[in-house]
């Protein structure tokens, strides 16, 4: 049931950027309040949606909770050793996103909401993914 | 329908998106992450040849990029059939500290002063639209996730690595924010 299968993704994906949408994530002004660190909003919509993460994948690894086709739950480590990745890449996604205001999920969420000029961003972000893919082996990782 | 057109609080939108993580988990198996679609989306169409775009995008990523259809749905539900009509309930200091930098139209969910098609003709319009995603795509690979990936899912599950990358964007975004905008405003 192949269809089903697309379904659920469809309706997972429909609710998340529904709630971007609707607590104002998409928003560049409430980016700029959360850097800005003028308001709750933003930072308490993070640390819930942390909290929530931790609880329930911690219940999923101590009940070892199978996925719905019965295979073990796995979810890969990342390698902490390749900090300079993390602290330069991520530094460069920070400017990014305080600049833009949006970060991925949100970009496409402002698409459907009818600000069709993120069209542009989000061609831009593609071209950026391109030229990491080219640079990749010259970069500190 | 005013439930609908109604924004929606932080405490009750915060553990929606955190439940993003364990049912994607247990429908499917599969681990939260936006950005990854950038790279299937690279994938597609590797014109270059380049290997880190060399894999079976459909296969890997399917599911991934049915999700994002389904956000930009969402976003037209949620922002469009039922938008909310009022502005932002923004903090006020956030709204001086913006008019000070030349921001003046806080009406929609975006300022129209830099992220409109107007804008786009405008040195600061394009260097938010156009370098921001730039940053937004080339940052997000180089760190291996984005907000979704790293804040959401990797420190749900502990990991350091992501904790690392969530201080990497609060580099970034106090940066442009504090000293960067100031100079492109």
């Amino acid at each position: 049931m192949k269809i089903l299968e697309y379904l659920k993704y469809l309706l997972i994906g429909t609710v998340f950027g529904f709630v971007l949408v609707k607590s104002e994530v998409v928003s560049w002004f409430r980016i700029q309040e959360m850097f800005r660190f003028d308001g709750i909003h933003m930072h308490g919509i993070i640390g819930l949606a942390v909290v929530v993460g931790i609880i329930s994948v911690q219940i999923i690894k101590k009940n070892n909770i199978k996925d719905a086709k019965g295979n073990p739950i796995t979810i890969p480590p990342k390698d902490a050793s390749q900090w300079k990745r993390y602290i330069i890449g991520g530094s460069m996604f920070g400017l990014g996103w305080a600049l833009l205001g949006a970060c991925p999920g949100p970009m496409f969420a402002l698409l459907g909401s009818g600000i069709t000029v993120m069209i542009i961003p989000i061609l831009s972000a593609i071209a950026g993914t391109y030229v990491y893919g080219m640079l990749r082996n010259s970069l500190p990782h | 329908m005013d439930i609908l057109t109604q924004p929606m609080p932080w405490y009750i939108a915060g553990p929606i998106i955190g439940l993003t993580v364990p049912v994607l988990l247990i429908l499917g198996g599969k681990m939260f992450g936006v950005s990854v679609n950038l790279r299937h989306a690279c994938a597609s169409c590797n014109f270059g040849n380049v290997e880190f775009f060399n894999y079976d995008w459909k296969k890997a990523g399917w599911w991934n990029i049915i999700f994002l259809a389904g956000s930009v749905l969402g976003g037209f539900l949620g922002g469009y059939v039922f938008a909310n009509p009022e502005p932002i309930n923004l903090a006020a200091s956030t709204i001086t500290d913006l008019q000070a930098l030349g921001i003046n139209d806080f009406s929609g969910l975006v300022p129209a002063d830099l992220i409109s098609w107007e804008a786009l003709g405008t040195p600061a319009g394009l260097i938010v639209l156009v370098v921001g995603g730039f940053l937004v795509g080339f940052g997000a690979r180089y760190a291996g996730g984005c907000t979704s990936g790293h804040v959401i899912s990797g420190l749900s599950d502990l990991q350091l690595a992501s904790l690392m990358a969530v201080i990497g964007f609060f580099i970034g975004g106090l940066l442009m924010t504090y000293l960067i905008y100031p100079i492109i405003l």
